[in-house]
C-alpha cells in the first residue's frame, strides 16, 4: 500500500516537473554495443526514448540549429540522421567506411567525418549528402574540430599520433602537429584561440596553437593512489566561462577539473568506470559524463564539481549531448 | 587511377613472394569496387628520409595445426610486417618519411646466416627476425650485426631473455615464463591452485614446463603431479578416429591426487586440444591450449583492437595470428623511433627505444616499452578461449612498486642477464 502512494506521489512529482519543464533540455547518449541513441529529459532524467540506429554508434554531432543529430554508425558505414523532435532516424548519409566521430561547421553545411578504419577524413554537404572530398590523413583518426571561424578542421589520428590541420577551402592538410601516444579529441577554446588534443596513452593534453601550429602547452595529471598508466584523457569540455576545463580520464574513473589559464589540474571528480565523452547543460550547470563501462551517464554539479547522481542508460555509452 | 595502381603493384610483387602477389591481386579487387581510396603510399617522396627494415624468416619444418580450424599458413609474421610498414607510411608521408621493408627468406634447408650477412653489408641494421633461437643468435652475433637492433617476433624462450640474452636484440614476444605468469595470476585470483601438468616431449614443451614451475612457486600454486605425454597423437588427421583419442585422455589423466585445472604444456601441438572434454575428472584446460596465455588473438577487440583486426584481414584475407601481431608491433616501434626523433640509424633507435620518452601503442589499453635489463617489451597479455577473450593479466591485485606489468616474467631483481652491465 505505501509503496503503490509512493509510487503515485512520485508519479505525480513527475507531471509536475514534467509541466514546469517546458524548457528543459534533451540529453543524447550513444551505446555503442546496444545500437542506440538513449534520449533523456535534463529536468526528470528520465528515458524520454531509446532510439534504435545502425551498428555501433560513437560519435554523435549536434547541427547548430540543433534540428538533426548526426550519429556515426561505423558498423554500418554510414551516418544516421535523427530528427531532434520526432527523435527518430529519418534519413542516412553516406559518410565513407567506419565513421567515428564528426564535426559540422558553424554554418551546418558542411559534416567532417573521420574514417578510423581507412585513414582519411571524409566531408560531406549536409543537405544533399554529396561527398566533397576524401582526405588522406594519419591511421586511425578519431578527434574531429571544425575551428569555430569555419577556416580549418583539426583531425587527430590515434595510431599515427598527430593532429593534422585541414584547410577548409582546399580540402589539403597544411599542417601535422605531433602530439602524445593517441591522440582522441581535440576541442577548441571557447574563445577559439587554441586547440586542445588529449593523448590517450600518453596521459597528457596538448594544447596547440592554431596559428604558429605549435603546442605552447603539455600538460599530464597525477591522481594519488591512481597508477600513471591509468590515467588516460579523453572528451574534453570547457565551461561556459571558458575558464575550466573538463578532461574525462576514462581508466582512471575521474574526470579532472583543469585551470584554463594556467594549465593545473586543481580537482578530480569521481565518476562512473571509463568515462569518455561529456556535455554541459545548455545553462552550463550540470555536465554529463558517458561511462562505458558502468552503463550509465554520471551527472556533475559544475558549481559545487559534486556527483550529483547516476543515471542508467545503454550498454557501452560513448558519446553524449545536449539540445537546449 | 588503375594503371597506376598496377604499376605499383608489379614493382611490389618482385620484392615478395606468389603468395603476396595473390594477396595483392584481391586487394586490387576490393579497391576496384570503392571508390578512390588514399593508400599509403608506395614509393618515397623526393628528400624524404628512407627507412628500410630488413624482415628474416625461415620456412622450419613445423607441425600442422591440431585443429583443423587452423590453416596451414606460409606467411606468418610477414604479413604483419607489411602492414606495419603501409602505416608508418601513413605517418610517414606527413612527416617526410618513408619506410620499406626488406624481406629475407631461407627455405628449410638454407641458412639464413649469410642472407642476412649480406643484407647487413648493405646497411640494413633495423631487423624484426621470425627466427628460432640458434639461428637468432648465430644472426646478433654476427660482426656486421654488432651495432643492429634486432626484434625477436618470435622465439618465447626464457633463455633469450636471460643466460643468452643479446644487447642487440629486443623481445616482442612475450616469453614462457610471462605466459606462465599470466595464467597463474588468473587461476589465483579462480582460487584454482591446485594443477595437474600435463606435458609433451619437445624442447618447447619443456621449456614452458620450467616457467610453469616456477610460477607455481612465485604465485602460491601447488603443481599435484607432472605428467608426460610421450605417444604420438600426431594428428590433425587420424582415420583412426576420435575413439582412440577418447580412451587415450582419460587414462592420461585418471589416478592423479585432486586437481583444480590441468595445465598443459604442448607447444609443438601433439596432443593439448585433446585434452579438452576428455579429462577423467570435469576439468578445464590451460595452458598452450584451453585457456591460453598469448599476445593477440582473434577474440580480441577491445582498446581499439578491431581496427588493426580489420586492416589485417583486409590486407592477407585471413586472421592475424600471434606472430603476426609481434611482426607487426616490431616494424612499429621502429616507426614510432624514426617518426618521433627523425633519426633512423641503428644507435639512434636504440637509444631512442630504452629511453624514457618511449612508449609504442599496441591496443593493449597502456603505452608499451622494454625493460632496461633483458631488452624484453613490457605488455599485458590476454587470456583468451578458444573462441573468447576470458582476462587480460596482470591482475587485479598483484601490485609492483614500479610497473605492474612487470609482476610477469623475469624482474630486474631475479633477471640473469647481464646487458645492462656489458
Amino acid at each position: 500500500m505505501t509503496r503503490i502512494l509512493a509510487a503515485a506521489t512520485m508519479a505525480a512529482a513527475l507531471v509536475s516537473l514534467s509541466v514546469s519543464s517546458t524548457f528543459a533540455a534533451t540529453i543524447f547518449v550513444s551505446n555503442e554495443k546496444d545500437n542506440t541513441v538513449t534520449v533523456l529529459d535534463s529536468e526528470t532524467l528520465k528515458v524520454v526514448k531509446v532510439i534504435p540506429t545502425g551498428a555501433r554508434p560513437r560519435g554523435m554531432v549536434l547541427t547548430p540549429d540543433f534540428k538533426e543529430l548526426l550519429v556515426c554508425v561505423g558498423d554500418d558505414n554510414r551516418l544516421d540522421v535523427v530528427d531532434t523532435e520526432k527523435l527518430e532516424v529519418v534519413r542516412t548519409l553516406e559518410s565513407g567506411p567506419d565513421p567515428e566521430l564528426l564535426d559540422v561547421d558553424p554554418k551546418g553545411e558542411r559534416i567532417y567525418i573521420a574514417n578510423e578504419d581507412e585513414g582519411y577524413v571524409t566531408v560531406i554537404e549536409r543537405v544533399s549528402g554529396k561527398v566533397l572530398a576524401e582526405i588522406p590523413v594519419g591511421v586511425e583518426p578519431e578527434g574531429m574540430a571544425v575551428s569555430p571561424d569555419n577556416k580549418f578542421t583539426v583531425a587527430t589520428s590515434e595510431q599515427t599520433s598527430m593532429a593534422h590541420f585541414i584547410d577548409n577551402e582546399t580540402f589539403k592538410v597544411t599542417a601535422n602537429v605531433l602530439v602524445d601516444t593517441r591522440p582522441r579529441v581535440a576541442e577548441f577554446t571557447r574563445d577559439g584561440k587554441l586547440v586542445w588534443v588529449s593523448a590517450e596513452i600518453g596521459g597528457t593534453v596538448a594544447v596547440i596553437d592554431p596559428v604558429t601550429r605549435k603546442i605552447v602547452k603539455k600538460f599530464g595529471f597525477e591522481i594519488p593512489g591512481v597508477r600513471r598508466e591509468l590515467i588516460q584523457p579523453m572528451g574534453i569540455r570547457f565551461t561556459k566561462d571558458g575558464k575550466t576545463a573538463f578532461v574525462a580520464l576514462s581508466t582512471a574513473n575521474r574526470v579532472a577539473v583543469v585551470d584554463v589559464e594556467t594549465y593545473t589540474p586543481k580537482h578530480y571528480i569521481l565518476v562512473g568506470q571509463r568515462p569518455w565523452h561529456m556535455a554541459l547543460s545548455p545553462d552550463g550547470a550540470k555536465l554529463y559524463v558517458a561511462n562505458g563501462l558502468t552503463n550509465d551517464m554520471t551527472v556533475v554539479d559544475v558549481a559545487s564539481l559534486k556527483p550529483e547522481k547516476s543515471v542508467p542508460v545503454g550498454r557501452l555509452p560513448w558519446g553524449v549531448l545536449v539540445k537546449p | 587511377m588503375t594503371a597506376w595502381r598496377l604499376m605499383n603493384l608489379g614493382k611490389r610483387i618482385t620484392l615478395g613472394s606468389a603468395a603476396a602477389a595473390a594477396v595483392l591481386l584481391g586487394w586490387l579487387a576490393t579497391v576496384q569496387t570503392a571508390r578512390a581510396i588514399p593508400e599509403a603510399p608506395t614509393e618515397a617522396a623526393p628528400g624524404a628520409l628512407v627507412t628500410k627494415i630488413m624482415f628474416v624468416g625461415k620456412r622450419y619444418a613445423e607441425p600442422p595445426p591440431l585443429s583443423l580450424l587452423d590453416k596451414v599458413l606460409t606467411d606468418e609474421g610477414l604479413q604483419g610486417a607489411r602492414l606495419a610498414i603501409k602505416e608508418n607510411n601513413m605517418t610517414g608521408r606527413l612527416v617526410e618519411q618513408h619506410f620499406e621493408l626488406v624481406e629475407v627468406m631461407a627455405g628449410e634447408t638454407e641458412d639464413i646466416v649469410p642472407k642476412v650477412r649480406a643484407e647487413l653489408a648493405n646497411g640494413h641494421k633495423l631487423i624484426v627476425a621470425d627466427l628460432e633461437p640458434s639461428d637468432l643468435l648465430a644472426v646478433a652475433d654476427l660482426a656486421e650485426a654488432k651495432n643492429a637492433v634486432i626484434f625477436n617476433a618470435r622465439s618465447s624462450s626464457d633463455d633469450l631473455r636471460q643466460q643468452e640474452c643479446r644487447v642487440n636484440v629486443f623481445h616482442i614476444t612475450p616469453n614462457w615464463a610471462m605466459r606462465a605468469d599470466a595464467l597463474a595470476q588468473y587461476l589465483i585470483w579462480k582460487k584454482w591452485r591446485r594443477w595437474l601438468l600435463v606435458y609433451g616431449t619437445t624442447p618447447g614443451d619443456k621449456e614452458y614446463v620450467a616457467a610453469i614451475k616456477r610460477a607455481a612457486q612465485k604465485f602460491g600454486a601447488k603443481i599435484v603431479e607432472e605428467r608426460p605425454y610421450e605417444f604420438d597423437a600426431g594428428s590433425r588427421r587420424t582415420d583412426s578416429g576420435h575413439q582412440q583419442i577418447q580412451t587415450q585422455m582419460p587414462l592420461l589423466t585418471q589416478g592423479a591426487p585432486e586437481y583444480d585445472v590441468i595445465f598443459v604444456s604442448d607447444v609443438g601441438e601433439a596432443f593439448g586440444d585433446y585434452l579438452m572434454f576428455r579429462t577423467y575428472e570435469p576439468r578445464p584446460v590451460v595452458g598452450s591450449q584451453g585457456l591460453q596465455a598469448v599476445a593477440w588473438h582473434r577474440s580480441f577487440e577491445q582498446y581499439a583492437g578491431t581496427q588493426l583486426q580489420n586492416r589485417f584481414e583486409k590486407q592477407a584475407k585471413r586472421v592475424m595470428t600471434e606472430r603476426d601481431y609481434t611482426a607487426w608491433l616490431g616494424v612499429r616501434v621502429v616507426g614510432e623511433a624514426v617518426t618521433r626523433t627523425a633519426k633512423n640509424t641503428p644507435e639512434d633507435v636504440n637509444a631512442y627505444i630504452l629511453s624514457k620518452d618511449f612508449e609504442v601503442a599496441g591496443f593493449k589499453g597502456l603505452g608499451l616499452t622494454f625493460r632496461s635489463w633483458d631488452h624484453q617489451m613490457r605488455q599485458p597479455i590476454l587470456l583468451s578461449g578458444p573462441r573468447a577473450l576470458v582476462s587480460i593479466s596482470p591482475q587485479e591485485g598483484f601490485l609492483h612498486q614500479k610497473h605492474v606489468a612487470d609482476t610477469l616474467g623475469f624482474d630486474e631483481p631475479e633477471t640473469k642477464c647481464r646487458i645492462s652491465k656489458k
